[in-house]
């Protein structure tokens, strides 16, 4: 049990959550940046590589193509299927693997970015589903090769969706990493575990869980804006 | 320009498939605007899509400009569609993009650097008349501005063939007329050859040359505009002269089409009074097809057989083209 009428309490409390804030920004914005890259990579794939798609055919085999398609496709679906905590427990010695132990910030980057890198390639792929055939079909008359096509077509005219899904992946990655906090992930989750719950301190979990709110409200209002921007339809 | 030689071409296989094109052929002349009007199911997006190979037929050759399109694979087919514009229906322009941008993507795609994108960006607008329009996103332009977009993007390229599917399907009958009238001259002023393909006899009336019309993946006839129309039973004089059905008569009924000089004489007047007949006007359609007054009429010929006979070939000898429908 913490005392509140410790002098220090309050600027204890300040410092506690500041320095969790600072490792969860840390771990989102790792996991994050890693997620974007392979997730934006996963999603455009999904989206060529099927049937009659872009890259239906790479290196001339259907095949090829087929394979890569529906391995993806596994891959996401199981990804999305299995439950943040389970999937967190699984990747242990994955995690112990790659970076040396699975406790810490640092090790927190891995389950997070294993379960947003699905996530987030679900959304890309939608939204470049959503981009209509006629201006693919537009640039292929204007004579433009696959790459043109897949940036300056499809994932161009994808940006304000991306944009969304952007958002909802940070909100996701800031939620999950609350999950590893408590484990032994360090960030705001790891806070509320020790302080909040072990303590028994309610100041130390409202805060938590106040800033947790204010930082979800402020990133998805970002994306909606971002998205609303970008988007001239 | 473009020859289409005995191209067909199958959706599907089995039970299920569909002959979209059936031994099709036709030639377009250098700085000629080519229609091919049919209906929905006809086969003509098939069959404009072939000409730059955005589908391939499953038997026959297409060539533009002297290349056998449907062998061109790769880079090479890619190089080949700098020369073939195409416009769209539903304009296809990038939201994402300005006008500017949208144009320059034509030009980026063909390897243009930059400031030469610029002026040809800016000289392309003024030609379509856009100028002003080129930091607008496609969504705050008007139907019409967004094809003037379409075709500046497709001739930013300098291409000698412009093909159009449907480009004014999705436009009011004035704003049609516009970009009708906007392809026309820049047809003429480039020496641009056009195939366009299209479900509104207007649309052939207005700016093509030649016409084709298609039914169920087949050309039923094609020729020049002007001989279509005195070609007996032709179908296209029909569908741009309607004169509705022909009614229950026991006199002969003839059917007429004027042409140029031959519309402006007082032909039933006259056939009145040398021939002594009561002529009765069924039906009369008239259009001004480039510049000239065209139409056909519908007579009714009371009389003897030999009376109408006489008159019939009168009028034949005037050359005019005369049909007996009843
Ligand atoms: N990708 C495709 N797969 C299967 N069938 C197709 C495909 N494209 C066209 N068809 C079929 O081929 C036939 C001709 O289609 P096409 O689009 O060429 O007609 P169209 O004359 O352009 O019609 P519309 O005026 O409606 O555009 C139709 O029966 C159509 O259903
Ligand atoms: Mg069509």
């Amino acid at each position: 049990m913490i005392d509140r009428n410790d002098p220090s309490f309050w600027s204890d409390l300040f410092e506690t959550i500041l320095k969790g804030a600072g490792e969860t920004f840390y771990t989102v914005g790792f996991s994050l940046l890693l997620t974007v890259i392979f997730g934006l990579a996963a999603g455009v794939l999904l989206v060529a590589t099927e049937t009659g798609g872009l890259l239906a055919k790479p290196f001339g085999s259907r095949a090829l193509g087929l394979v890569i398609n529906r391995a993806l496709d596994l891959l996401v679906n199981i990804g999305r299927s299995i439950p943040f905590i389970i999937l967190m427990i699984l990747l242990i010695p994955f995690t112990r693997m790659l970076v040396g132990s699975f406790i810490g910030a640092t090790a927190a980057i891995v389950p997070l970015t294993i379960a947003g890198i699905p996530f987030f390639a679900r959304l890309v792929e939608i939204g470049i589903r959503e981009v209509p055939v006629g201006l693919v079909e537009a640039a292929e008359s204007l004579g433009a090769n696959r790459w043109t096509i897949l940036t300056k077509v499809l994932v161009a005219e994808a940006v304000p969706a991306i944009t969304l899904g952007l958002s909802t992946t940070i909100v996701g990655l800031i939620g999950y990493s609350a999950m590893v906090g408590a484990v032994g992930g360090g960030g705001l989750g790891d806070v509320a575990f020790r302080y909040g719950y072990q303590r028994y301190s309610p100041e130390y979990m409202f805060a938590v869980v106040i800033l947790l709110i204010l930082l979800v409200q402020v990133f998805q209002s970002l994306g909606n804006i971002a998205s609303r921007r970008l988007s001239h339809r | 320009m473009i020859s289409v030689d005995r191209i067909s071409k199958r959706y599907g296989s089995g039970e299920s498939s569909v002959v979209a094109l059936d031994d099709v052929s036709l030639t377009v002349a250098k700085g000629e605007i080519y229609g091919v009007v049919g209906q929905s199911g006809a086969g003509k997006s098939t069959l404009i899509r072939t000409v730059n190979s955005l589908e391939k037929p499953d038997s026959g050759t297409v060539t533009v400009d002297g290349q056998n399109i449907s062998l061109l694979q790769g880079a090479r087919l890619r190089a080949a569609r700098h020369n073939i514009g195409m416009i769209f229906q539903h304009f296809n322009l990038l939201s994402s993009r300005t006008v500017q941008a949208n144009v320059e993507l034509s030009l980026e795609i063909a390897g243009v650097e930059r400031s030469a994108r610029r002026v040809r960006v800016a000289e392309i607008l003024e030609l379509v008349g856009l100028h002003g329009k080129a930091n607008a996103y496609p969504a705050q332009l008007s139907g019409g501005q967004k094809q003037r977009v379409g075709i500046a993007r497709a001739l930013a390229s300098n291409p000698s063939v412009l093909l159009s599917d449907e480009a004014t399907s999705a436009l009011d009958p004035e704003t049609t007329q516009q970009i009708l009238d906007l392809i026309r001259n820049l047809s003429k002023e480039l020496g641009l050859t056009v195939l366009l393909i299209t479900h509104e006899m207007d649309v052939v009336k207005r700016i093509c040359d030649s016409a084709a019309v298609m039914s169920q993946g087949r050309i039923l006839e094609q020729g020049t505009v002007e001989s279509l129309l005195t070609t007996e039973k032709s179908l296209l004089g029909q569908a741009l002269f309607p004169l509705g059905e022909i009614p229950d008569t026991a006199n002969t009924v003839v059917e007429i089409t004027f042409n140029g000089v031959t519309a402006d004489r007082p032909v039933i007047a006259q056939l009145a009074r040398t021939h002594g007949i009561d002529v009765g006007i069924l039906g009369a359609a008239l259009e001004t097809i480039h510049g000239h007054q065209a139409g056909r009429t519908r007579l009714e010929l009371p009389g003897t057989a030999e009376v109408t006979d006489r008159a019939i070939a009168d009028l034949r000898s005037q050359g005019l083209f005369v049909e007996v429908v009843k």
